[in-house]
């Protein structure tokens, strides 16, 4: 696909927006002018001659199943991959309509970055403070937004400047610090991959650029130590007969062997003694990197557990507030029992209170809801079976996080973020 | 080996690739009763492998490889995966639909779609249904086709182990939900966000053994519309067709009868990796079995991986 390069990044994104917004267009545009897409992909979705950016309906690229074809919408999460010298991107694409709020919730989640659409002669409308707001609650550091389809417009740069404002208005209040705005045609190519030529009065990066520059490092080593173990390793083999690891995936932070640690819930303290990986021992490790860390003592210890540093700990606790995305067809209801799963952990949750529920249009608080219907998005108290340790979302997305289960169906119904 | 060195607290994207495999191996591993990794011999499957080694090093794989034969395999398959096994110290249990084989089960006089649905679909659920298995790792990619492109990494599947595009479970940071019923199991796959040039570059930094296959050198062909398909057993060729030595390799691994090989001097992997990066074609455009409308959703709904 892209040059053969190795020390290349990866940025996660989302993008969202309705059919309307030409967002199919603007990612087939993306992965086209990218040669992400391969000939014989591009054929199998070729339109009648002529129509369409070159003779291909662009937004055939990304539905991926019968059903969405059949209809000419796009209903689930699609997960799209491209790469520039500079870059590899995977690229969640989200239906942008009210219905679809899980998923994009769920495309959100692992992004770094969110593109959003706006088409130009419509301005910023109840669905753009609605994907912006969500983009907000996930935590997201950088927002693009594409003001789309400025060829119907005749390229106004007045027009275009007037939304970005009412749109960095909007962002201010939300939380929302990076927020960049590009003038696009995504028919016509202009300021996707390519500058164009029908826009000289805007001087600032295509939307290629931009996903190649932004910053994607997402700071996670300057958060504080937080190691949520997945396995412990005992092989019993002849050659380690009493080997003791303990397998997971550092979620922030940095650690290195001698360091003073703590395994939480319980509070036991050790030392570091070694960080193995299959390529040797490391000096240091940070996040997101997959290890096996071995411990000075023999503390128990299992999945589930966190390890942390001991003088940064995390809380501990048995209730807890979060802003849920409710994702199950059968509405969130207090007293019901759930599981919730957080990090390597699941346990058992009922549903005290629901303080609020978010109009997801209008962004304002209905402090009399008793349910959460699918799609919804409101604030929670709950009350766990057994002690959890977690951060606050808004300091640590990896261990602020959970997904509740309806222990009936066992189907994920809702998304949280800890207050 | 990937660089460790590059620049201090930050990944490749390789690397940060496989440590979100590993990551999600080790998930499965803790969660499940009894996962297996499916074997195809194939590229991806050997990057799998390498992962899994790497997932629970020092210790061994907590899992055996399970390999679905269907008789039409090339030779050079059966060889490397006997000789790789061994090598990396993994226990393989090899799967035949041995019932359509002796019925002598072929795509010629059968169809690709029948074939592939006894020895392929049947025979891998036959096997997960044999061993038990609750969970099965797959080296599919969604890069790889469209319908794919919605897969999850964990995909439900029912007693059947039939795919429902419709009733998949939301996948949220890196949460994966594995509560399932009995009966029930999933598919998972640790490789979904790599590409295909992703799998060349790790081999290539990795030094993982492939398949010779993959490399370029004179095989004997046929050029079957616009495929090239391999000679070499004389009972797959069609009236009238003749062959002739191509330099070529294959971009994929699957059964002798369906599987295109394409034109190419690549001999090395660096060789290949250049081939990758401008081609215009999709790998899976050489597999016969995934053309045709819908083709691969629907073999996923049937319980293809």
């Amino acid at each position: 696909m892209s040059i053969a390069k190795q020390d290349i990044e990866l940025l996660r994104l989302v993008t969202v927006g309705s059919v309307d917004d030409g967002k199919s267009t603007l990612m087939g545009r993306l992965l086209y002018d990218t040669k992400g897409a391969f000939e014989d992909q591009l054929q199998a979705v070729r339109k009648d001659e002529g129509e369409g950016a070159d003779g291909i309906d662009l937004a055939q690229l990304t539905d991926g199943l019968a059903a969405e074809r059949e209809q000419g919408i796009t209903i689930d999460v699609a997960y799209r991959y491209f790469a520039t010298p500079r870059r590899k991107f995977i690229m969640a694409d989200c239906p942008g309509h009210e219905q679809y709020t899980r998923n994009m919730v769920t495309g959100a989640s692992t992004a770094n970055a969110a593109v959003i659409l706006i088409d130009a002669r419509k301005g910023v409308l109840q669905q753009t403070r609605r994907h912006t707001h969500i983009i907000s609650l996930l935590g997201l550091p950088h927002l693009i937004v594409a003001i789309n389809k400025m060829d119907l417009i005749d390229y106004d740069e007045a027009t275009f400047l007037q939304i970005k404002e009412e749109l960095s208005e909007f962002c201010a209040r939300q939380n929302i610090h990076d927020l960049i705005c590009i003038p696009v045609s995504a028919l016509a190519g202009d300021m996707v991959v390519e500058r164009g030529n029908n826009m000289p009065w805007y001087e600032g990066k295509t939307v290629l650029e931009t996903l190649e520059t932004i910053d994607v490092s997402g700071h996670l080593d300057e958060n504080e130590f937080r190691f949520p173990v997945q396995y412990v390793s005992r092989p019993q083999t002849k050659e380690l007969p009493d080997f003791r690891g303990f397998m997971g995936r550092i979620a922030s932070g940095t650690v290195k062997p001698g360091d003073e640690i703590m395994q939480l819930p319980a509070g036991k303290r050790s030392k570091i003694k070694e960080i193995i990986t299959f390529d040797g021992n490391l000096d240091e490790a940070f996040a997101p990197q997959s290890v096996t860390l071995t411990l000075e003592d023999e503390i128990d210890i299992s999945r589930g557990d966190i390890i942390v540093h001991a003088d940064k700990p995390p809380h501990t606790a048995k209730e807890l507030e979060a802003i849920v995305c409710w994702m199950g067809e059968e509405p969130l209801s207090p007293h019901k029992k759930y599981l919730i799963k957080h990090t390597t952990n699941t346990v058992k949750a009922m549903v005290s209170d629901i303080q609020y529920r978010t109009d997801i249009n209008e962004l304002t608080q209905d402090e009399s809801a008793n349910e959460l219907a699918m799609n919804e998005i409101g604030k929670v108290s709950l009350k766990l079976m057994k002690p959890l340790t977690f951060d606050r979302f808004e300091d640590n997305r990896a261990t602020g996080n959970f997904i509740i289960i309806d222990s009936f169906t066992n189907n994920t119904v809702g998304a949280a973020m800890i207050c | 080996m990937i660089d460790k060195t590059m620049s201090q607290h930050k990944l490749t994207q390789l690397q940060e690739l496989e440590s979100e495999s590993i990551h999600i191996m080790r998930e499965v591993v803790a969660e499940f009763r009894n996962p297996v990794m499916m074997y195809s011999v194939g590229k991806d499957s050997s990057v799998m492998l390498h992962l899994a080694r790497k997932a629970f090093y020092p210790g061994p794989l907590p899992f055996p490889l399970l390999h679905v034969d269907t008789g039409y395999k090339f030779q050079e398959m059966y060889e490397f995966r006997d000789w790789y096994v061994k090598e990396v110290g993994a226990k393989l249990i090899v799967h035949r639909n041995e019932d359509a084989i002796s019925k002598g089960m072929n795509p010629n006089e059968f169809g690709v779609a029948r074939c592939c649905g006894a020895l392929k679909t049947g025979a891998l659920l036959e096997a997960l249904e044999r061993g038990g298995y609750d969970a099965a790792f797959g080296g599919a990619r969604r890069d790889e086709e469209r319908s794919r492109a919605k897969e999850r990494v964990y995909s439900m599947r029912d007693s059947f182990g039939q795919w429902d595009p419709k009733n998949q479970r939301p996948e949220l940071w890196s949460l994966y939900n594995g509560r399932i019923h009995d009966g029930e199991s999933v598919r998972a796959f640790p490789i979904s966000n790599w590409t295909e040039m992703d799998v060349w570059q790790y081999i290539k930094e990795e030094n993982i053994p492939i398949v010779p296959l993959y490399y370029a050198k004179e095989r004997l062909m046929v050029e079957r519309g616009n495929h090239l398909i391999p000679a070499e057993n004389s009972q797959f060729l069609l009236e009238g067709e003749e062959p002739k030595r191509v330099m070529s390799r294959f971009r994929t691994l699957g059964c002798m009868p369906c599987t295109g090989a394409v034109r190419s001097s690549a001999t090395t992997i660096e060789e290949i990796i250049e081939e990758a990066s401008i081609a215009t074609r999709s790998e899976r455009e050489t597999r016969i079995i995934d053309h045709g409308s819908n083709s691969m959703e629907d073999k996923k709904k049937e319980g293809y991986f």
